[in-house]
């Protein structure tokens, strides 16, 4: 260490920037405290960066689309460079885009890298919700984030249906043409709500450009704000962690904003981009050229829609028949159940549960340390359930391609998803929370009875015995007493001195 | 430095080298720095062996830019069908994925490389401050409140607190009004017949139409007859009337309509047929017409089954027995599909004396008839 002082140098282009914008805005106090701020690591933290950083891909590529793209159902004949699809009728939406997929330099490339960022957005989102929900960082005092969580991937998940029906391919028609029957749905005001999306009935002349402004100009900005806010509340609240030698509720232990955190975290975002390119080359994704424009009178077999809207098309085709008629005058149609309430209420189950929580746990402490999941069986299994029911709902979603693929008939195989919609959460409950119960107890085990070493000694009087590594606690004053489980991950593999025959 | 949170004098700051400095601004920021040492010792061969180590992740990076901006300009992209150009140009968008994917990742490599090797692990603690803003803060708070409460007059004039929240409801009513109003439509005033109970099929001044199939071309005209049917065969057919003739655009635009298509079914003899009650002369010997919009939500239903009798809706899988007034048999779809009424005119072409008597595709609140 130098005994000389230090101080900013006095000429110098950075001082003087720095200097002028210290006198203007007192930034040297604010900002300091900012880049000292320290960020907890573990890998499940990046699902959120990495739904972030998909945005920022979704942002940019988006930008560049919208100077190609033609928001218009107006009927034009096809007359670009794709041979096939030559000389066929289509709307200039969908001709927008076969120029964007064909005839832009390097515009299937954008277009693909915006398809799959948007695929890797939404499961991004899913994950991130699901650590949060596992380790139980949706508890006070992170309650609000959770909410907005919530209300960003509804936003997301219409936000990517709106992206792929603006197209006008067959496929995104026919999504239209299915959400056009759930709104019809709704009882007393279902028309009356058709006609200010479609202003007549289905499809009208209008709904491509209104879906336009609201997938690139409505929800981006709402989910902009919601990020900010999002983000914000973090950053204010500082971030969760796992328990660890010197993490504990009253701190938060890792790495500080620069220069670690910030290297780390451009990483990802490189990372992000750069898979994402690396899929929007070689991964084709939605060719409308193959698709053809959309004609209401046709359909492919095998329609799938992206795959976050997979469960409630699973809603969709698991519920049974059921046309209830209301004093023989009015009709409320299956599709209101399967399409609006049975979303609604997963939606708001999902939304709410911060809330329910608090009725089946009556703690109202803050909490800054995450719970490994296997120490709450019960909320651990409650999510393996939700998780359960989705992916039945999913699978049904997609069953028609599978029965197709797999050579079974589909009749047996939607039965099989009606009965697995019942019994397969429940048993998936009962099979978590035993789980979750038997991994404690080999911690509680390791802890005891030190972990095997896979040593056999054979003492003198002849009889193998394993070779057990204990665990010995460590006082703060250099003290050892017996290990207890405080909620860190208990390591189940010996130390090598160990291995050796050491002790 | 004390450690009340007092700042140290200007002297001591004068002291201190850029290390102290730093740490003295994580103590101030509640930060402890557990571990800052550096990965190697500065300017060792350690270090600049881990330096040329990132570097060379960063040379590849620029040399991934220089092969994606080469292939985005030199690669043949331009759409071909056929011949050699062909294999090459599929290769543009892959290959702009490939050399994308190499300069931003090993960019990403160069930088995570660099944070593990040369930065320094940069362990560090953190104390959070949880817990309600200190008890003057919270006592000043409340009772700027209450005074401003106070000094508005809303603490106590009832008259004041429920005209300002009737004058707020009001001026959001109206921006509700202003937002939405624009987008409501009737659905049940149109000119001509509501859109949500009546097709193409109606026709408004009483002309015959007819069952047109599609050709391929959207501007020829041709109508069935029904030997035009073999036993078994199924046919999509459209409504025209002979007033469209000289119209081409709506000659083109009637064989997308969403809610017009119709599916021709002529059964083998000899086949089972169970009439729906009130329809049973809808039929015209083994010829039946059903609309083609699956009463589920609406996609049109363009699978049939020889050996079930069965027409099948990709969408949701629903299946309709055809040789059962097309009533819904599996799936999520509940009412049968709408029967289209069939006649043959003196010339032997197939025509539809009046529309579907109920309304055609998915259900909706108000679809029975009212009387």
């Amino acid at each position: 260490m130098t005994s000389r002082g230090y101080r900013p140098r006095r000429y110098s282009l950075t001082a003087g920037a720095a200097r002028g914008a210290e006198r203007r805005f007192q930034l040297a106090g604010l900002a300091r405290h900012q880049i000292n701020k320290v960020f907890p690591w573990h890998f499940s933290f990046l699902w959120g960066e990495l739904a972030l950083y998909s945005f920022v891909v979704l942002l940019g590529s988006g930008i560049l689309l919208t100077l190609f793209y033609v928001p218009s159902m107006d009927e034009v004949i096809y007359q670009g460079s794709y041979a096939p699809t030559y000389g066929l009728e289509a709307s200039r939406a969908w001709v927008s885009v076969m120029q964007i997929s064909v005839d832009v330099h390097g515009g299937l490339f954008l277009r693909q890298l915006h398809h799959w960022a948007a695929l890797i957005f939404l499961a991004a989102i899913m994950l991130h919700m699901a650590r949060i929900f596992f380790t139980g960082a949706y508890r006070a005092p992170r309650e609000i984030n959770w909410f907005i969580g919530v209300a960003m991937l509804v936003v997301a998940i219409f936000e990517g249906y709106l992206g792929y029906s603006m197209l006008d391919d067959l496929l995104s028609g026919t999504g239209v043409r299915i959400f056009s029957g759930i709104l019809l749905s709704i009882p007393v005001i279902g028309t009356w709500l058709h006609w200010m999306v479609f202003e007549s009935a289905y499809p009208g002349e209008i709904y491509i450009e209104r879906f336009f402004i609201a997938h690139v100009l409505l929800l981006p900005g709402i989910l902009l704000a919601l990020i900010a806010v999002h983000l914000a509340v973090v950053w204010y609240q500082k971030h969760t962690h796992f328990k660890g030698p010197r993490a504990r509720e009253s701190n938060v232990v890792g790495n500080r904003t620069l220069p670690v955190f910030a290297m780390h975290s451009i990483t990802m975002l490189l990372i992000t981009t750069g898979v994402l390119g690396l899929l929007a080359g070689v991964a084709q994704i939605n060719p409308i050229f193959h698709w053809g424009p959309y004609n209401p009178t046709q359909v492919s077999n095998g329609s799938q829609p992206d795959w976050y809207a997979l469960w409630l098309i699973g809603s969709l085709k698991l519920f049974p028949p059921t046309d209830i008629s209301v004093g023989g005058e009015y009709t409320i149609p299956g599709g209101f159940f399967s399409g609006v309430m049975i979303p609604l209420v997963l939606i708001l189950l999902l939304f709410a549960w911060p809330l329910i929580d608090r009725l089946r746990d009556p703690d109202r402490e803050l909490h800054n340390v995450l719970d490994r999941p296997r120490d709450a069986p019960q909320r651990t299994a409650i999510g393996a359930m939700a998780l359960a029911l989705f992916g039945v709902l999913t699978l049904a979603g997609t069953d028609d391609v599978s029965a197709t693929v797999l050579s079974i008939p589909l009749e047996p195989l939607r039965w099989v998803e009606r009965g697995a919609v019942f019994v397969l959460p429940p048993l998936v409950y009962l099979v978590t929370r035993r789980l979750c119960e038997r991994l404690q107890r080999s911690d509680r085990e390791a802890l005891s009875g030190g972990i095997a070493t896979g040593i056999l000694e054979r003492p003198v009087d002849g009889a193998y015995r394993s070779v057990q590594q204990p665990f010995v606690g460590v006082d703060a004053d250099g003290g050892e007493h017996d290990p207890e489980y405080d909620g860190a991950r208990v390591p189940k593999t010996p130390t090598p001195q160990r291995l050796r025959g050491e002790s | 430095m004390s450690e009340d949170g007092s700042t140290p004098s200007e002297r001591d700051l004068d002291r201190m080298d850029v290390r102290e400095l730093g740490r003295l601004g994580a103590h101030l920021d509640d930060v402890e720095v557990v571990d800052d040492s550096p990965r190697h010792e500065p300017g060792g061969p350690g270090e600049r062996r881990a330096i040329r180590r990132v570097a060379a992740w960063f040379v590849l990076s620029v040399l991934g830019a220089i092969g994606f901006v080469v292939v985005y300009v030199l690669w043949p992209w331009q759409y071909t069908s056929t011949g050699p150009q062909e294999t090459l140009r599929s290769w543009f968008t892959p290959m702009l994925g490939i050399t994308f994917a190499i300069s931003v990742l090993a960019l990403a490599m160069g930088l995570l490389e660099w944070s593990k090797t040369v930065a320094p692990p940069d362990v560090a603690i953190q104390q959070r401050h949880d817990g309600p803003s200190p008890p003057v803060a919270q006592r000043t708070f409340a009772a700027r409140t209450v005074e401003i409460l106070e000094q508005t007059g809303l603490r106590r004039s009832k008259l004041l607190r429920r005209t300002v929240l009737a004058a707020g409801t009001a001026f959001a009513g109206i921006l509700a009004v202003t937002a939405l109003g624009s987008l409501i439509r009737n659905p049940w005033r149109s000119e001509g017949p509501a859109p949500l109970v009546t097709t193409e099929w109606h026709s408004p001044d009483g002309e015959r139409t007819y069952l047109r199939m599609d050709t391929g071309d959207p501007h020829s005209v041709t109508l069935v007859r029904p030997e035009d049917m073999v036993p078994g065969g199924l046919l999509t057919v459209f409504p025209f009337r002979e007033s469209m003739r000289g119209d081409p655009e709506k000659l083109s635009k009637i064989l997308r309509s969403a809610d017009s298509s119709v599916i021709l079914l002529r059964f083998a003899p000899g086949t089972p047929v169970v009439e729906q009650i009130g329809q049973e002369d809808f039929n015209l010997g083994g010829l039946y017409a059903y609309s083609k919009i699956c009463t589920h939500m609406g996609c049109p239903v363009s699978l049939f089954e020889q050996t079930t009798l069965r027409i099948l809706c990709p969408c949701h899988q629903t299946e309709f027995q055809a040789n059962e007034y097309a009533r819904a048999v599996f799936g999520p779809g509940a009412r049968p599909l709408p029967q289209l009424p069939l006649a043959v005119d003196e010339r032997g072409y197939l025509y539809a004396p009046h529309d579907f008597i109920e309304p055609v595709g998915p259900g909706f609140w108000s679809r029975e008839p009212r009387g």
